[in-house]
């Protein structure tokens, strides 16, 4: 028999000398993902091939909600549609108990279209169109005010609206000691606006304020930021209390919590450094515990987490389309999975791995997309098995924004599919093809014709 | 293309160059061909004996055996004469 061929490579041996972007942390190939065959599953839906893994999904989501449960009476979670709004991804989460969170027209729309009540939908976001809040009002949503443009449009829309009252909840942004801060959604906190707005909420007979929700950042690498969130968001549900002898329903903690990814520039592995669902949830629900509230009036707690329950089921089976040198003599490897369709590798270095055996050897390699157009650059350098033309690999956490952040952009979007808890495949998003593209282009008809 | 003489090659793939002091690993395949190319062998019958050897098309045998050889030149492992 032949022995197995391997493209020859030949490594500069640099004792004593530590590489920058660490070593090389794949030693066995992922051949499958929830008992299905990668190559089974790129030979019938094509590459480059996005799966998600509903076990994944719930098993993430109950340990999320155990966190909290545990520790807290009244515990709700929102999905947060912008992370996936894939209709099959949404659905697994409302199976689950979630409610909706959404932060545009469109995705409200969706939502209802999945089935949601409007009454378990939480209308976020600082783009909300008349038509949106008239709708949202009717459906009695929870409409969380982003701006005080925005209160004056709604007061204006429910001075036409009869026999109804708007649920309400302002945005508050805060400084959690934490930076970047975030004061671009919501009213500040700190300097009075949140109050200021309350008490404008208080004055309108048909704007009902039913929570307050705060949004303090994204992949937030400290639990503490959160403690000190939650104990402004009481303080200003105790002076709403105390001004108007009423409560406030809910304390909506919003998202931000971290997956496993490991950021661009980070030093160490994003899964060593990241705090757990008990992190957060012992810094949040700790806080409102011991704030004072009677334990008859303790709010509903409510979570918009995203990322942090979608990122890990999520996977992208790719192809090696070519190696190359560079100029330097680094090896380049091109993948027909690029930034188009991997939006997070722009702050993300993505785990990555080889779908078939190799051997120990490993090289450094650059990894770019399949675009024509230099940004598209996934790794700058990684240390990999040595992989050839028409090799397949897995890239690991991708669940969250990717199929909703992604461009059509040179190339199409491709298939989705999800592995459902018995192992069946189904495919929830068919690739893109010329029509659905062109079928939402119009060519005036002096264009129409040209005499090439 | 030839090998430096006073390059040394261990038989599990350890290179040596003393002008340098740089040290190289490679892998089976390249161990094969700097073993070929120690031996003086041309590179059109390198080609063939890596076709041979693992049952290659010349395509893939031809692009990597250049690869490897811009390599090693790279390295200054090589010499013109």
């Amino acid at each position: 028999m032949k022995p197995t061929y391997e493209s020859p490579i030949i490594t500069k041996l640099n004792a004593g000398m530590m590489n920058k972007f660490g070593s090389r942390t794949e030693y066995t190939p992922v051949k499958s993902i929830d008992n299905v065959a990668v190559a089974d599953l790129m030979d019938e839906y094509g590459s480059p091939l996005f799966v998600i893994s509903e076990k994944t999904i719930r098993q993430t989501y109950q340990k999320a909600l155990k966190a909290f449960k545990m520790r807290y009476p009244k515990v709700q979670f929102a999905w947060s549609y912008k992370t996936n709004y894939l209709d099959a991804v949404c659905q697994v989460f409302h199976q689950e108990g979630s409610w909706a969170e959404v932060v545009s027209g469109f995705e409200y729309q969706k939502a209802l279209r999945n089935g949601v009540p409007g009454n378990l939908i939480i209308f976020n976001g600082p783009d909300k169109s008349a038509e949106d809040l008239k709708m949202a009002v009717e459906n009695r949503s929870l409409i969380h005010i982003d701006h005080f443009d925005e209160l004056y449009m709604l007061i204006e829309i429910m001075e036409e609206m009869e026999n109804t009252k708007a649920r309400v909840a302002i945005r508050v942004n805060m400084d959690t000691g934490v930076y970047p801060q975030w004061d671009r959604f919501g009213f500040n906190y700190d300097n009075g606006q949140a109050w200021n707005a309350i008490v404008k909420i208080i004055a309108q007979e048909k704007l009902q304020l039913e929570g307050l929700h705060c949004h303090i950042g994204t992949y937030m690498l400290t639990a503490n930021a959160y403690a000190v969130a939650a104990r402004k968001m009481c303080e200003l549900a105790l002076s709403y209390a105390n001004t108007t002898g009423e409560r406030v329903k809910y304390l909506d903690m919003g998202g931000g919590f971290c997956s496993s990814n490991t950021l661009k520039g980070s030093y160490l592995q994003g899964a060593d450094i990241i705090p757990t669902f008990d992190d957060y949830a012992k810094a949040i629900t700790s806080t409102i515990l011991q704030f004072g509230f009677r334990p008859d009036e303790l709010p509903l707690l409510i979570l918009e987490t995203g990322r942090a329950l979608i990122d890990e089921a999520g996977y992208l089976l790719g192809t090696v389309l070519a190696t190359k040198r560079l100029a330097d003599g680094r090896r380049a490897t091109v993948l027909d999975t690029g930034v188009n369709i991997m939006f997070t590798s722009f702050w993300y270095n993505h785990r990555i791995s080889p779908a078939q055996d190799f051997s120990q050897h490993a090289e450094e390699t650059a990894l770019f997309g399949p675009l024509c157009m230099n940004i598209d650059s996934l790794r700058e350098s990684v240390i990999l098995p040595i992989m050839k033309k028409g090799d397949r690999i897995v890239v690991h956490e991708v669940g969250a924004y990717n199929m909703t952040q992604w461009m059509q952009f040179i190339t199409l979007r491709p298939n989705i599919v999800m592995i459902d808890t018995k192992g069946d495949v189904h495919l929830i998003r068919k690739q893109e093809t010329v029509n659905t593209i062109v079928d939402c282009e119009v060519v005036p008809e002096h264009l129409a014709k040209h005499n090439l | 293309m030839k090998i430096r003489k006073n390059i040394a090659i261990s038989e599990n793939g350890f290179i040596f160059n003393p002008m340098t002091g740089d040290s190289f690993s490679v892998n089976e395949t390249g161990a094969f061909i700097l073993q070929k190319l120690k031996d003086d062998e041309s590179e059109e019958t390198i080609l063939q004996n890596l076709m041979d050897e693992y049952d290659l098309d010349t395509y893939t045998a031809e692009r990597d055996l250049n690869d490897f050889l811009s390599m090693l030149k790279g390295h200054q492992l090589t010499t013109n004469e």
